[in-house]
């Protein structure tokens, strides 16, 4: 199931703070433990994947990254910045964006406008200027489009611009998922089951504009349950279960890790 | 095409429905189609429609029991007024809000009181009144609006009548005896305001044409997206960096500008004021408009606003039954046509689909709700 290792490990600059570090992350809902003391760090300027069982907290992290939950104990970093308790928005702002397991797009808005709300972000046009018509508000709209256009392109869906999201396919839809998240200009991209439900051919192309992503200067945080995919693209693995991290290390020290193949694969390695 | 039943199958409901909405969606489409000179000739003719509609000729026809220039300023030209108001807290943010009324009654009780009390003149006192309906939606929305759909509902229910209450129980304007004589407006180019009727209505017309300006414009803009996904997922809008309780705020205040500024102009008219003037069907009325004309779409709306103020006064000879009658065409309306007249592209896919803001799994633990720690 392994391709060829075509990701060649980045190296880590030892002077510039991790993309994101999860210190002593507790995630209590109720009695439920979600995430238990898990210590997280991602490099600038790598991939790296979130790997488990279902249930093991994988999503649990991304919200609590992006703000949807606050952690019961422990500190989210961005950048060397603390971000747990930030409202989410503004999280948004300071770089960090993502998509979602089970599609959440503005259904019955155009591909393009799903990603103008994504350019918005850091537009300031109010509900005066807009009303008026004045010159910085068109500017702002101008150039927005432009970006989102731009942006669709990249994803590889620019022939969809004005169609309504809800009647793309459901690859394209994975992609506009994408493009919305970068048109927030994310300097982390959280991407929670990108591949889910593509076909093979779908995924190569998916896996190598996660390459593309990585290459235009943003690290990439990904869940993902197709093994051949992680393996492939990813610089770094972590591993949960049960809210605990397993394991963590380069894609082949995971693999060969016997608590990783107990606890995920489920089975002696028949995988490598 | 938004519904994907073929026309030939489904009960007889479905087909008259189907015949009964393809006009309106080729209308729309093919408006969505149109050059630009074509658009720009349709808004020249409609004004000048709106401009000769006072005539006697027209009147005979639509108003045979009352004097139609009357209608034409109240209620006609006053319940478009509200409804894109209205429109903008429904149909685009997506907020239910049943005490709409309170903002018609600020506008119009700053005119009466300061005009009354303090001689103020109308013009100033336009601005004003807009300007304090505006911060009543801001304090109204500040704390609810953290609240979603039904509890929203309960209390913006519960502030249109707390305003109307507070009028009853407040000798400084009036009480339950009302204000009079509310000024008119001064002499505009020689045009005077008195008892005639026609000046007026080109007053609330005038209003209602650059209500519907700025309200195109918002809709067209990062506001106007920025609505649109609020009202479709909330959550996932915030995590794409919308600052949603702003965006809310923002239209609650300026649904209540549009509303404050339709109740300045209407009491500009009548002389007196009380608070029967605004009874919670009057906000229900104004609501019934919007979704009737179909929420979200300013064309829509007006038609929808201008029926629901018409039909009851065309049928004034049927006497007592004039309701019943308006009633009824109120719910075949809404059987053969439930997402309006003239919907919106978007809001009537999401009616057809009920995708309209669904929630994902993984955000909707109610624990998760918005934190707020200072950092």
């Amino acid at each position: 199931m392994t391709g060829p290792e075509t990701t060649q490990p980045a190296v880590p600059d030892p002077g510039q703070p991790p993309a994101l570090e999860l210190d002593n992350v507790v995630m209590r809902f109720g009695g439920v433990v979600a995430l238990r003391e898990v210590n997280l760090r991602v490099e600038q300027g790598q991939i790296a994947a979130l790997i488990g069982p279902n249930g093991a907290g994988k999503t649990t992290v991304f919200n609590v990254v992006t703000g949807v939950c606050r952690p019961t104990e422990g500190a989210v970093r961005f950048l060397g910045q603390r971000i747990d308790g930030v409202k989410r928005f503004k999280i948004v702002k300071q770089g960090v964006a993502r998509t979602f397991q089970n599609i959440r797009l503005f259904a019955n808005m155009s591909a393009l406008e799903n990603v103008m709300v994504g350019v918005d972000a850091h537009h300031r046009t109010g509900a005066v200027g807009a009303a008026l018509g004045l010159p910085w508000h068109r500017h702002e709209e101008k150039q927005g489009r432009a970006k989102a256009a731009e942006l669709l392109d990249f994803v590889g869906i620019s022939h969809r611009l004005t169609e309504g999201a809800s009647n793309l396919p459901y690859g394209d839809q994975r992609r506009l998922e994408i493009a919305r998240a970068l048109a927030t200009d994310p300097k982390l991209l959280l991407l929670d089951e990108p591949a889910a439900g593509m076909n093979p051919a779908e995924k190569r192309s998916l896996q190598e504009l996660i390459r593309r992503i990585r290459d235009s200067g943003r690290t990439v945080l990904l869940i993902e349950h197709d093994m051949g995919l992680v393996m492939d693209i990813s610089d770094r693995i972590t591993v949960l279960d049960f809210g605990q991290k397993i394991s963590e290390g380069l894609p082949r020290e995971v693999r060969a890790d016997p608590r990783v193949i107990e606890a995920y694969l489920g089975a002696p390695a028949d995988a490598s | 095409m938004t519904e994907e039943t073929n026309p030939r199958v489904g009960s007889p409901l479905t087909r008259v429905r189907h015949a009964v909405g393809g006009l309106g969606d080729t209308l729309r489409d093919r408006w969505a189609d149109a050059p630009r000179w074509q658009r720009w000739l349709v808004y020249v003719l409609l004004l000048a429609l709106a401009i000769a509609a006072p005539s006697p000729l027209i009147g005979s026809f639509m108003s045979p029991y009352t004097d139609w220039t009357s209608l034409l300023f109240n209620p006609i030209g006053i319940y478009i007024l509200l409804a894109i108001g209205l429109n903008i807290v429904v149909g685009h943010a997506g907020l239910l809000d049943l005490g709409y009324v309170a903002f018609f009654a600020i506008g119009a009780y700053t005119l009466a009181y300061l005009g009354i009390k303090h001689g103020f003149a109308f013009w100033p006192t336009l601005i004003l009144g807009m300007a304090f309906a505006s911060i009543s939606g801001v304090i109204l929305g500040a704390p609810t609006l953290r609240l979603r759909g039904d509890y929203l509902a309960i209390v913006t229910l519960g502030f249109g009548e707390i305003v109307r209450i507070t009028a009853v129980n407040t000798d400084a304007i009036g009480g339950a005896r009302g204000l009079t004589p509310v000024p008119h407006p001064p002499s505009v180019f020689g045009v005077e305001f008195t008892l005639d009727p026609l000046p007026y209505y080109y007053l609330v017309l005038a209003m209602i044409v650059l209500a519907i300006v700025f309200s195109l414009r918002l809709e067209r803009s990062r506001v106007g997206r920025a609505w649109t996904a609020i009202r479709e997922d909330e959550d996932a809008a915030e995590l794409m960096g919308v600052p949603t309780f702003k965006f809310k705020l923002l239209a609650f205040a300026i649904g209540a500008l549009i509303g404050g500024l339709a109740g300045v102009v209407w009491s500009g008219k009548v002389i007196f004021i009380a608070p029967t003037n605004f009874p919670f069907i009057l906000s229900a009325t104004i609501l019934a408009a919007v979704l009737l004309g179909g929420a979200g779409n300013i064309p829509g709306i007006v038609v929808g606003a201008f029926l629901i103020a018409w039909l009851p006064e065309r049928f004034r000879g049927f006497a007592d039954y004039r309701i019943l009658v308006f009633g009824a065409a109120l719910v075949i309306m809404m059987a053969l046509r439930p997402q309006g007249l003239l919907p919106s592209r978007r809001r009537s896919a999401e009616i057809a689909e009920h995708t309209g803001s669904s929630m994902g799994a993984e955000v909707a633990d109610p624990r998760a709700a918005p934190v707020e720690v200072p950092k």
